[in-house]
C-alpha cells in the first residue's frame, strides 16, 4: 500500500509518496529530491558517504527507513551552503583543495560540521576520530583533517 | 576553467553534428552551435581534434584522457591557457567523448600528462602559430612585432581576437610537431596552483557524478551475478518477484541475470528477492596454498627483462649468497562510489554515459558485444568515484546495455551495489618473487638475479562481465595503440641500479585466479617492494648504511639527487640496521625506497618513521617524507595531492588489503572483511618537489605508490631484525616474524 511520509529537508516540507515505508531514506533524497549530497557507497552502514543531518545529529541514510525520518528535520550537503555561499566547512575543504574524486567527502563534511557544532576547538585526534568511519579511499584524509582544523579556527 | 559534459540527448541525437549542449554549472548553454552541422573531427593529427574556438572567443580543448578525479582536467586546461595565451575561464574542456574527442588511449599509467598533455600543448602551439600568421595578414604587421593578451593579438596600436579570426570556424591544419612552445621562463599559468574549479561544486552537493546522471525516462537496473564464478544459471523463478510494485522485467540471457525496475528501490528489491539456482563451481585455488598454485602455474613464456654480464657465473663463483622469496597479495580496487553506467538504444543507436576511463576502447567492446557497427556506439565520459585504474564502469556500461535492449532500448541505470564491486571488478593479480645474489670477499654485490611471476599481457581490454555472462562469441577487437611493455605486471621488475652482472626474467603464468586489470601502480608496486626490500637486505648483509648502499649502485645523477634530497629532508642518519638488542614493547625503526619509475619516468624516494607494537604486532607509521621529480610541474598543488593519496592509499593496501575468497568466489564483499586504512592511522605526508621545468613533465599519478610497501618493511627491519616479505603486512606476520627470528643473530636473517 503505498503511504505518504512528511518530512522536513533542507528547510523545506516535503511528503514522498512511496510503496515501502522501509526505503531507507538515502533513495528518497535521491531518487525522489533529486539531491546529490548524500551518495550510496555501501548500502551497510561502512563508509559514511550517505551521512546526513537528523534533527541535527549525524546519521547514516542508507540505514535510516525514510518511515524513522516522518515529521523530522534533515539537513543534506546541499542544506549547508552552495558554491556561492559555502557553509564555513565547505569553505574551509575548497581553502584546502581538501579533495581528490571527491565521491566521499559529504561524509566528512556532514561529520565535520556535526563535530564543530558540540567541540569548537578539537584536536587533531579528535578530528581523525570524529571522521574514523568515513572511508576515503583517494587517500585525502590529511587535507580534510586540516579542512577541519581551519573551520575549528575560523568559527 | 568550465566543466562542459553533454547531457541532452535530444542534441546528442544529431549525428555526431557539433550541435552540442553543454552544462556549465548546471545551466546548459548552447555552446559551440555557431559551428554547423559539421562533424567534429577526432583526428588526433589535426589541430580541431583538440581545440576550437567559438564566436566569442572561448577556447574548448577535447581530451581523449579523462580526470578520474586527479585534477588531471586543470591541469590540461593550464597547459592549452597558457600555450594560447588566453585566461583560464576561458578555457573549457570536452574529456573522452568518442564523438568529439580523439582516441588518446585509456587513461593509465600516469601518462596523461606525457602523452596528451603535450599533445594538447603541440596543438596548442600550432594554433598559436596560426593566429598570429593571420594577425599578421589582416593587421598588416609582422608576425615578429605581435603579442598576444588573453585571446587578443596585439602590435602596432591594431588588433584582433581569436574569436575575429578562427571564432566558430576550423583551422583545418595538421598539428605541427616542430611549432615553437613558449619558453617556460614565460609562463605565467604553467607551473602556479590554480585551484580546481571542481571543488566548490563538490563540497557542496552541485557535482554531477556518473553516479548522480539522470535522463529522463531512465529506469533502474540491477544485476544479480552467480554464486559461484563459473556457475551456469539452471533456473530463475520470476513469479518470486511480482509482488514488487515497479518492477518492470527479469532479464534473464545466458547466466546474465538482472532486473529492470522503474525505481531503484524496486530494482534493488527485486535482486534480493528473485529466486534464482545457480550449478555448484569450485574452480578457484585454495587460498590458503595460494602461492603454491601461483609457482606451480604453467609459464607461457620467459621475458627477460635486464641481462648484464653473466650472473649464472657470478653466482657460482661467489663465496656468499643471499635469497629471498616476496609476494604480495591480490587487491581490490575499492572505489568508493560502485561502477555506474547509463545506456539507452534509439533506433539502433547506442549512447553510452558511464565513467570509464577508456571511452573510445568501451565503445568498441560494446559494439562487439551488442552486435552492431562501431559508428552506432557513442560513449561519452562522466566523472564518478575514483576507479585506480580498469574497475568495474566499463562492466556496469556492458549490465546496462543488455539491460536496455531487453526493454526496448528505454534509458537504463544500472548501479553495482557493495558486493557487485567487491566480488566482481577486475583484480589486481597475486605477484610472486624470487630474488638471490652473490657476494665476494670484499663484500661487493657481484650478481643479482630476480624471477617474477606475473600474469602476461593486461593492457588488452578487460572481458566485459556481461558479455562473458551471456556467452557473446567473442569478437577480436582492434585497437590503434602500440605498447612500449605491453606485460603490464612486469614493470619495474628491472632495477635502477648498477651491479656488474644482473638477470632479470619475468615468468609469464598462463592463468591467474581471478579476472584482472590494472590496480593503481600494477606490477610497478608488488616489483618494486621486492627489489627495494632486497636491495636493503643486501646493504643490512655487506653492513653499509642503506642511503650510502643506493648511492654507490647508481649511475644516474637525477636520481643521485633525488636520494640527497631526500635524505637532508628526512635527516638521514648514516647508520646500520637493525637496531640493537630491541628490548622495549613499543620500538621505533625507519626504511628507505627509491624507485625510477617505469614506464612514466619519474624519480621518487621516501623514508618513513614507524613504530611497531612487539605484543600486538601492530605497525603504525607517523611520517612519510617523500621527494618527487616528475620534470616539469604543470601543476604543484595538484602534484602533491597526488603524492599523498598514493601514500596512503597504498599504506592501506600494504598494511591492511588482501582479497579473501573460497573455491567458489570472493568472499571479502565490504568493507569489514576487505578493510581500508581510516583517518585515525593516517600518517604525516612531508613533501619536497623537484621542479624541472625544462624537462618534458613526467607521471604523478602512481609513481610515489611504487616505494611506499618497501619502506614500512625496511623500517620493520630497522626496528626489530625481522624481515616482512609478504603484504600486507599484517599484525599476524610481525608476531609471526618475531617467533621464526627473534632468537637469530641478526646477521644471519
Amino acid at each position: 500500500m503505498p503511504t505518504s511520509v512528511s518530512l522536513d529537508v533542507n528547510g523545506r516540507v516535503v511528503t514522498i509518496e512511496i510503496g515501502d515505508p522501509g526505503m531507507p531514506l538515502l533513495y528518497a533524497l535521491r531518487d525522489n529530491l533529486q539531491l546529490k549530497g548524500p551518495r550510496f557507497g555501501c548500502g551497510l552502514g561502512q563508509c559514511g558517504t550517505c551521512a546526513v543531518l537528523l534533527d541535527d545529529e549525524p546519521v547514516l541514510s542508507c540505514e535510516v527507513p525514510l518511515s524513522k525520518a516522518a515529521n523530522k528535520k534533515v539537513v543534506t550537503l546541499e542544506g549547508l551552503g552552495s558554491p556561492e555561499k559555502p557553509s564555513p566547512v565547505q569553505q574551509a575543504f575548497i581553502d584546502e583543495q581538501a579533495a581528490q574524486c571527491g565521491y566521499c567527502l559529504n561524509g566528512m563534511i556532514i561529520h565535520a560540521t556535526a563535530l564543530l557544532a558540540k567541540t569548537k576547538d578539537p584536536t587533531v585526534p579528535q578530528i581523525k576520530k570524529a571522521l574514523a568511519d568515513d572511508l576515503c579511499r583517494c587517500g585525502t584524509h590529511l587535507r580534510i583533517v586540516r579542512a577541519v582544523q581551519r573551520a575549528a579556527r575560523r568559527a | 576553467m568550465l566543466d562542459l559534459v553533454s547531457t541532452r540527448r535530444d542534441v546528442l541525437k544529431t549525428g555526431g553534428a557539433l550541435l552540442v549542449a553543454f552544462t556549465f554549472a548546471d545551466t546548459a548553454l548552447p555552446a559551440l552551435a555557431e559551428s554547423g552541422p559539421r562533424r567534429k573531427t577526432v583526428e588526433s593529427d589535426e589541430i580541431d581534434g583538440f581545440l576550437s574556438i567559438d564566436a566569442d572567443g572561448r577556447v574548448t580543448v577535447y581530451s581523449g584522457k579523462v580526470d578520474l578525479g586527479t585534477g588531471l582536467r586543470t591541469a590540461l586546461t593550464q597547459i592549452a591557457a597558457e600555450e594560447l595565451d588566453v585566461s583560464l575561464d576561458r578555457v573549457g574542456l570536452i574529456q573522452g567523448d568518442t564523438e568529439l574527442t580523439p582516441d588518446q588511449g585509456p587513461t593509465w599509467a600516469s601518462l596523461s600528462m606525457q602523452i596528451c598533455g603535450m599533445r594538447i600543448r603541440q596543438a596548442a602551439a600550432t594554433a598559436r602559430k596560426a593566429l598570429v600568421e593571420m594577425a599578421a595578414a589582416r593587421l598588416g604587421v609582422p608576425a615578429t612585432e605581435l603579442r598576444i593578451e588573453d585571446g587578443t593579438i596585439k602590435g602596432d596600436d591594431k588588433s584582433i581576437s581569436f574569436a575575429k579570426l578562427v571564432g566558430g570556424g576550423t583551422f583545418s591544419l595538421k598539428v605541427d610537431n616542430d611549432a615553437p612552445v613558449k619558453h617556460p621562463a614565460s609562463y605565467t599559468i604553467v607551473g602556479k596552483s590554480v585551484l580546481r574549479l571542481d571543488i566548490p561544486s563538490k563540497v557542496t552537493g552541485r557535482f554531477t557524478y556518473m553516479q548522480d546522471f539522470r535522463i529522463d525516462g531512465m529506469l533502474h537496473g540491477r544485476v544479480v551475478r552467480p554464486l559461484a564464478i563459473g556457475a551456469h544459471l539452471e533456473n530463475v523463478d520470476a513469479t518470486s518477484v511480482n509482488d514488487i510494485p515497479g518492477l518492470i522485467k527479469v532479464v534473464r540471457e545466458g547466466n546474465f541475470l538482472g532486473v529492470v525496475a522503474s525505481t531503484e528501490w524496486a530494482a534493488i528489491q527485486a535482486t534480493r528477492k528473485l529466486k534464482a539456482t545457480w550449478s555448484h563451481w569450485e574452480g578457484l585455488p585454495e587460498q590458503a596454498s595460494l602461492w603454491d598454485y601461483v609457482r606451480a602455474t604453467k609459464i607461457n613464456s620467459d621475458k627477460v627483462m635486464a641481462n648484464v654480464g653473466d650472473s649464472a657465473k657470478a653466482l657460482l663463483d661467489a663465496p656468499k649468497h643471499i635469497s629471498a622469496t616476496y609476494d604480495f597479495a591480490i587487491h581490490t580496487h575499492g572505489s568508493i562510489g560502485p561502477s555506474c553506467a547509463v545506456v539507452e538504444i534509439d533506433e539502433g543507436k547506442i549512447t553510452c554515459w558511464s565513467a570509464s576511463q577508456a571511452t573510445h576502447r568501451l565503445r568498441r567492446q560494446l559494439a562487439a558485444m551488442m552486435g552492431v557497427p562501431l559508428d552506432n556506439v557513442r560513449c561519452l565520459y562522466i566523472e564518478g568515484s575514483g576507479c585506480y585504474g580498469r574497475n568495474g564502469h566499463e562492466d556496469a556500461a556492458g549490465d546496462a546495455a543488455l539491460l536496455s535492449r531487453a526493454v526496448g532500448g528505454q534509458p537504463v541505470r544500472v548501479q553495482w551495489m557493495r558486493a557487485d564491486e567487491h566480488g566482481w571488478d577486475p583484480k589486481g593479480p597475486p605477484t610472486l618473487i624470487d630474488l638471490r645474489a652473490g657476494v665476494n670477499e670484499t663484500s661487493e654485490i657481484i650478481a643479482w638475479e630476480s624471477e617474477f611471476f606475473i600474469p602476461g599481457d593486461g593492457l588488452a581490454p578487460v572481458p566485459l562481465i556481461a558479455a562473458t555472462l551471456a556467452a557473446v562469441p567473442p569478437t577480436p577487437i582492434m585497437e590503434p595503440y602500440r605498447f612500449g611493455n605491453a606485460d603490464v605486471m612486469s614493470a619495474n621488475s628491472a632495477i635502477p641500479y648498477t651491479f656488474p652482472n644482473i638477470r632479470t626474467v619475468a615468468h609469464l603464468l598462463a592463468e591467474t585466479p581471478f579476472r584482472w586489470s590494472w590496480v593503481r601502480s600494477p606490477g610497478r608496486l608488488q616489483n618494486a617492494f621486492a627489489n627495494e626490500c632486497f636491495v636493503d637486505e643486501l646493504a643490512a648483509f655487506v653492513g653499509v648504511d642503506p642511503l650510502e648502499f643506493r648511492l654507490s649502485h647508481l649511475n644516474d645523477p637525477r636520481g643521485a639527487e633525488l636520494l640527497q634530497r631526500l635524505a637532508a629532508l628526512a635527516k638521514w642518519r648514516k647508520r646500520l640496521s637493525p637496531r640493537r638488542d630491541p628490548q622495549d614493547d613499543v620500538v621505533t625503526g625507519r626504511g628507505m625506497s627509491y624507485a625510477k619509475d617505469f614506464p612514466s619516468p619519474t624519480y621518487v624516494g621516501a623514508v618513513a618513521d614507524i613504530e611497531v607494537d612487539r605484543r600486538s604486532g601492530e605497525i603504525r607509521v607517523q611520517r612519510f617524507f617523500v621527494v618527487h621529480d616528475c620534470g616539469q610541474v604543470i601543476n604543484p598543488d595538484g602534484v602533491r595531492n597526488q603524492i599523498e593519496g598514493n601514500v596512503i592509499q597504498t599504506l592501506s593496501r600494504t598494511l591492511k588489503e588482501e582479497l579473501l575468497f573460497d573455491r567458489s568466489a570472493v568472499t571479502s564483499l565490504h568493507w569489514a572483511t576487505y578493510p581500508i586504512l581510516t583517518f585515525p592511522d593516517v600518517p604525516d605526508v612531508v613533501i619536497e618537489l623537484l621542479d624541472r621545468p625544462a624537462e618534458k613533465p613526467s607521471g604523478a599519478g602512481e609513481a610515489a605508490a611504487a616505494v611506499v610497501p618497501a619502506v614500512i618493511s625496511n623500517a620493520v627491519f630497522d626496528a626489530l631484525g625481522v624481515r616482512l616479505r609478504s603484504v600486507p603486512l599484517t599484525p599476524a606476520k610481525v608476531l609471526a616474524a618475531i617467533e621464526r627470528y627473534g632468537q637469530r643473530p641478526s646477521r644471519e636473517l
